[in-house]
């Protein structure tokens, strides 16, 4: 089997012979221009991380921000997930991300999989998919269908209109039209239903695909925000991100009643502590899947 | 080529198959045609307590507010300027980025710039926002840096006059490196034998990267170009409405947030649905239109045939 155009090669473990050694002006230009963006990056992040774990002390001495602190604690995130509106707002976050992530993943897999085969209404079905790629309907109408679903100030308003992104059914399709057809042949033969060939055998084998959808849509509803901004007036039901907006961004500060500890840690610290809860889990599963990006986004984006 | 069965063998045959495809067509129904359908509210003097159902029609009529309202006029231009901003300034950049990657013999270190390069993506804009802040800001720490060495602080995120400036450094803090995959991909699919016979024959590295790197990459430059275009009204929508308290509607009012201030806030619903749509149809048609000029020029595009699928 031929290694399909879009697998990044390693072919550079070492220089090819016809390629000339880069003059030191161009090697340092390289340096200055990957390195200083790398820095950029990671910078800001180094700077919230550690300041959320300074202390009071270290806090008062820096003037503000800590870019390594001395005496590390945990205060802050324990005001935060001691209860309150922040506690109420991871939870609500997570039951989002897990409830919505596994719907997603419902409704894609079980429509790629069908889209994937010459199976009956196969090709509307798919058409029907492609085109939502080209259009938006737009915020307004948008809003009016919610409400009329009676779902404002519900949480599913957060969870069902992303329950099917178009990006990663084209992503999750073009996988599974890659699985050798003769297997699900002789399943069938044997006397497989489809769903039994689905779910014993083109999920098994599409494990990784599976994976980078399933982060891409977690990735989605942990950073909803507009969502819940449009949809929850509660603000007992608000996300992560909401908060994060209105106490960090907008600055509001949280009342030691709000928190439910008194006294309450250095307002920065507590502030940073709150963009590191926002940011965690990202950073957590992002190098398990990180290896299986590029494959993805490229199937998507060649037959997309 | 199979016969086509007849419609009761491939029901008994695919039933199945087709009740998989139920939950996603009622989503795509729902959350998709239905909120299409709904953008007749754009031709409505739609009142919420009377619904769409029973509001009253009144044609164009608020297209031609539309017209009339200067608030509108400068959500477009500024919509206009960003997107002309960020296609100068951020569409070559993942491109440069790319080109630089792949040069590196190292392989060691192009993993290590990927990783970090890739990171940002998936962060929320509000949590991107929140980290220029904290950076950036007015109470940032690069502004502490600057008072405490007795100098001036600089007013990086509430200055209108550098708005554009400051988006187009978010976007590509956030997407630049995420965007240089798809180049990377296309790099690695160049022919390296070509390269080997260019430099055989005496080219050196800035003739190959012109006569063989850059139009190896055409194809997916101008698909790139194209849904850029076709998306170019909606600069960003998140990002100018976390930022329009601190930078002010002047500058960071755009299509999207008229939309939403104006329906949503504002109650006009019409004028925010007739704004919305106006906005859907325009990019559709220049969606289409960059399409069907690249291939008079005889590239690809996108919607070509295509086999297999």
């Amino acid at each position: 089997m031929t290694a399909p155009a879009y697998q990044v090669r390693s072919r550079r473990s070492a220089r090819p012979v016809w390629k000339e050694r880069p003059a030191p002006a161009y090697q340092s230009i390289k340096a200055l221009v990957l390195g200083g963006f790398a820095i950029a990056i990671i910078i800001p992040i180094l700077v919230v991380v550690s300041t959320s774990l300074a202390s009071d002390k270290d806090i008062i001495e820096a003037g503000g921000y800590v870019l390594w602190p001395k005496h590390p604690t945990l205060r802050a995130y324990g005001t935060l997930f001691s209860g309150g509106l922040m506690g109420r707002a991871i939870m609500v976050s997570v039951f989002v991300t897990v409830v919505g992530t596994a719907l997603a993943l419902i409704t894609t897999i079980s429509l790629a999989y069908a889209t994937s085969r010459p199976v009956l209404f196969g090709r509307p079905v798919l058409l029907l998919v492609l085109f939502t790629l080209l259009f938006a309907p737009g915020i307004i109408p948008m809003f009016l269908i919610v409400k009329q679903l009676g779902l404002i100030d519900s949480l599913w308003s957060l969870i069902l209109p992303g329950a099917l992104g178009a990006f990663n059914f084209v992503v999750m399709r073009t996988f599974f039209m890659n699985v050798p057809q003769e297997l699900l042949e002789s399943a069938r033969i044997d006397g497989a239903s489809d769903f039994t060939i689905l779910r014993r055998i083109v999920m098994p084998l599409s494990k990784a695909v599976i994976a980078v959808v399933g982060l891409f849509y977690a990735v989605g509803f942990w950073n909803a925000f507009f969502n819940a901004l449009l949809y929850l007036n509660d603000t007992s039901k608000w996300p992560v991100q909401v908060i994060l907006r209105t106490y960090v961004l907008q600055g509001k500060s949280l009342s030691a009643d709000q928190l439910g500890v008194t006294p309450p840690p250095q307002p920065q610290s507590l502030q940073m502590a709150v963009v590191v809860v926002a940011l965690v889990p990202i950073a957590m599963v992002y190098p398990f899947l990180q290896r299986h990006f590029t494959k993805g986004v490229i199937t998507g984006a060649v037959k997309g | 080529m199979k016969a086509k069965l007849p419609f009761g063998v491939r029901w008994r045959r695919d039933w199945q198959m087709v009740l998989m495809m139920v939950p996603g067509v009622l989503f795509l129904l729902v959350f998709f045609y239905l909120p299409v359908i709904g953008n007749v509210v754009a031709f409505q003097d739609f009142q919420p307590y009377l619904g769409i159902m029973h509001s009253e029609w009144n044609g164009i009529q608020n297209f031609i507010n539309l017209y009339d309202n200067p608030d509108f006029w400068d959500a477009l231009r500024n919509t206009m300027v960003l997107a002309g901003v960020q296609l100068l300034l951020f569409f070559p950049v993942p491109l440069a980025f790319a080109l630089i990657v792949d040069s590196l013999v190292s392989n060691r270190i192009r993993r290590a710039f990927q990783t970090i390069a890739y990171l940002p993506h998936f962060l929320s804009w509000v949590l991107v926002i929140a980290l220029f802040q904290q950076s950036l800001g007015g109470a940032g720490f690069i502004n502490n840096l600057l008072r405490q060495t007795g100098l001036d602080p600089i007013p990086f995120m509430t200055n209108p006059d550098t708005f554009p400036l400051l988006v187009v450094g978010q976007l590509i803090w956030k997407d630049a490196g995420w965007a240089m995959i798809i180049f990377l991909a296309a790099l690695s699919a160049v022919d390296v034998s070509l390269y080997e016979a260019a430099a055989a024959d005496g080219a050196g590295r800035w003739r190959r990267l012109w006569h063989i790197t850059l139009p190896s990459m055409r194809t997916v430059i101008v698909l790139l170009l194209i849904l850029r275009i076709g998306d170019i009204l909606s600069v960003g929508f998140e990002q100018f409405i976390l930022q329009r308290d601190s930078v002010g509607p002047g500058a960071a009012e755009v299509l999207d947030t008229f939309t939403y201030y104006a329906g949503v806030v504002g109650g006009d619903w019409s004028s925010g649905a007739a704004a919305g749509l106006a906005k859907g149809v325009v990019g559709a048609l220049l969606l289409w239109g960059a399409n069907s000029i690249a291939h008079r020029l005889g590239e690809p595009g996108i919607f070509q045939k295509r086999s297999g699928s």
